[in-house]
């Protein structure tokens, strides 16, 4: 194997990304620190949101992790897999303007700032961080897991050596580089996925004869690979909650609703998004999907048959261009949920309990040691990898929507939404997910999304009714 | 502080805004609406199209096709533009608490 070969446009690529770090912390721009290192000066244009909404949301597991399940599982994976396709324009569409308006009355820059505002209350503001912070962690972990066993298959370096290498770079230029780095690395990921894409789905096709003999072979090997219902309606039904309206919960990706400079940005960034994340996520699980008749060895786990795959179909210097793709993916989507733990930590906890304004230095100093270290824990956790990836994935995703989901859209539009209801309904929620999930318990094949959605909501409307209203300034700057 | 001539009526907009977000969701809906009835409805059909299952190609191939489309009638149509430099306040110090 010509690791030379295949090593080279992966160096030449992280070499790229630390480089634009660089770069960034040259340029002054106007503005404050923490505003400009946490939210870029809410100056994202509309081909960089869509990008980087894109390259935030797809991560080891669209790339990597679920393209592997499809391999096994067949096509009702794929046709769960486009449930996020609507993702884009959703999130935008019902959050976008008013974060964008909110945002700016109230000078916030996430969105623990945003609840603060909203429901004046220290307990949320708590909760709020903590989830964050510890969600998120989890999230970076399932990503430097998901990468460094790509690198490993891949190049037949140790896990560790792909472990250190990328997951350097990644801290390296988000502490350095801060929000704009994330985003104008995340644009040039989001370009390479959508190349690595295309190499590999063309690649495989081709190695399999054509679509139709592909779908000849693999229905001959087992019909239930191109069966509508292999995955049971409960599961996938409910999957509508978990990955696609739930979303509206996440905090990595309505903060973005908050950084973009005018309504034309969010506007296109709708349409560009709902393009692009479909053609990636279609043609990487399509590729999974694929693989099943082009394989020919065994794939030990689901998240090594997309290495495999590579390996056999495609030659050393290519599977290199190649393994830029996922680690893309990985490194903009980790870049973004450090920036945001770091924020949680700096802007929500520290500004927010210190009672006067801080020198920019010291800003500065805390914003880079933040984010170092939070990547540092993610980092240590990872070098003694568990399981599946897609599933810490999915867990601490469904974790930050049973927090965030209600407080966040309820506080938008609905006047009576107080801190008391915001209050239980996070802690109700997070314990109902984390609960049925750790004891195991499934009903009715149903995702525990559903239940910690369903009973976050009923207790903040409680909350909501038991406790005092707003007061009169607040809902007057949220509603007018 | 007010350094605005005239304050942004903030409940007419939040009236566009509600109904841009109805919007948003009734177009998720049809999206819905599209990726169920295709998948399930022709889930028995041993048709293929372009060497994919009929079912898969409707409901995913198309289906993201269609909504790219109805994304881009959506905004082009029914959002309105937004003046958001009215919002804005002055950045006086570094911001320490609201």
């Amino acid at each position: 194997m010509n690791n030379l070969a295949l090593l080279l446009p992966l160096a030449a690529y992280l070499a790229l990304m630390l480089l634009i770090a660089a770069l960034v912390t040259r340029k002054k721009h106007a503005g404050g620190f923490v505003e400009e290192y946490f939210i870029g000066g809410r100056s994202l244009g509309g081909f960089v949101l869509a990008m980087t909404l894109i390259a935030t949301f797809v991560s080891a597991s669209s790339f990597i992790g679920g393209p592997g399940v499809a391999y096994s599982t067949g096509l009702s994976w794929v046709l769960l897999a486009m449930i996020q396709v609507p993702t884009a324009f959703f999130t935008l569409g019902v959050l976008g303007k008013k974060f964008a308006v909110i945002g700016r009355r109230i000078k916030a820059v996430t969105v623990t700032g945003y609840l603060s505002a909203r429901y004046k209350s220290e307990a949320v503001v708590l909760i709020a961080s903590i989830s964050i912070i510890a969600f998120f962690i989890a999230m970076m972990v399932a990503q430097f897991i998901g990468g460094a066993v790509l690198f490993q298959n891949i190049t037949g370096y140790s896990y560790l050596t792909g472990l250190i290498l990328f997951g350097l770079v990644v801290i390296i230029y988000t502490t350095i580089g801060g929000f704009r780095a994330v985003v104008l690395t995340d644009a040039i990921q989001a370009v390479v996925m959508v190349v690595a894409t295309i190499t590999i789905l063309g690649a495989v096709i081709s190695a399999g004869g054509g679509v139709e003999a592909l779908v000849d072979k693999i229905a001959l090997q087992d019909p239930a690979l191109v069966d509508a219902n292999t995955v049971p309606k409960p599961q996938i039904l409910s999957f509508w909650i978990l990955v696609g309206i739930g979303l509206l919960g996440l905090p990595q990706t309505t903060v973005r609703a908050m950084s973009f400079k005018d309504v034309n940005a969010l506007h296109n960034s709708m349409i560009i998004g709902t393009v692009v994340v479909g053609f990636l996520l279609l043609g990487m699980h399509v590729t999974g999907f694929f693989a099943s008749g082009v394989l020919t060895g065994t794939p030990e786990t689901s998240d090594s048959v997309i290495p495999m795959i590579v390996m056999q179909v495609l030659p050393p210097f290519w599977a290199g261009v190649f393994l830029a793709g996922p680690l893309a993916a990985i490194m903009s989507t980790v870049s973004s949920l450090l920036l945001l733990a770091s924020a949680a930590v700096v802007k929500d906890i520290l500004l927010h309990y210190s009672h006067k304004p801080r020198p920019e230095r010291q800003l500065k100093t805390a914003a880079w040691f933040c984010t170092a270290v939070v990547g540092g824990l993610a980092f240590v956790f990872a070098i003694q990898p568990p399981d599946l990836i897609v599933w810490i994935n999915l867990f601490a995703m469904g974790g930050l929507e049973a927090a965030f989901f209600w407080p966040t859209v309820l506080g938008l539009y609905w006047r009576r939404a107080n801190a008391t209801g915001a209050i239980i309904s996070m802690l109700g929620g997070v314990a109902i997910f984390l609960g049925m999930g750790i004891a195991g318990v499934s009903v009715l094949g149903i995702n525990n999304i559903v239940f910690a959605l369903s009973g976050g909501l009923l207790l903040f409307i409680i909350g909501s009714y038991l406790g005092k209203k707003s007061d009169e300034q607040t809902l007057e700057l949220f509603f007018g | 502080m007010e350094n605005k001539p005239s304050k942004p009526d903030i409940k007419e907009l939040n009236r566009q805004l509600n109904k841009e977000a109805l919007l948003t969701l009734g177009l998720y809906a049809l999206f819905f609406l599209w990726w169920f009835g295709m998948a399930y409805g022709l889930a028995d059909s041993p048709a293929r199209i372009l060497g994919l299952p009929a079912w898969f190609f409707m409901s995913c191939i198309v289906g993201w096709l269609l909504c790219c489309a109805g994304v881009t009638v959506l905004v082009k149509k029914f959002f309105r533009p937004l003046d958001l430099t009215q919002f804005e306040q002055p950045d006086e110090r570094e911001d320490g608490d609201e």
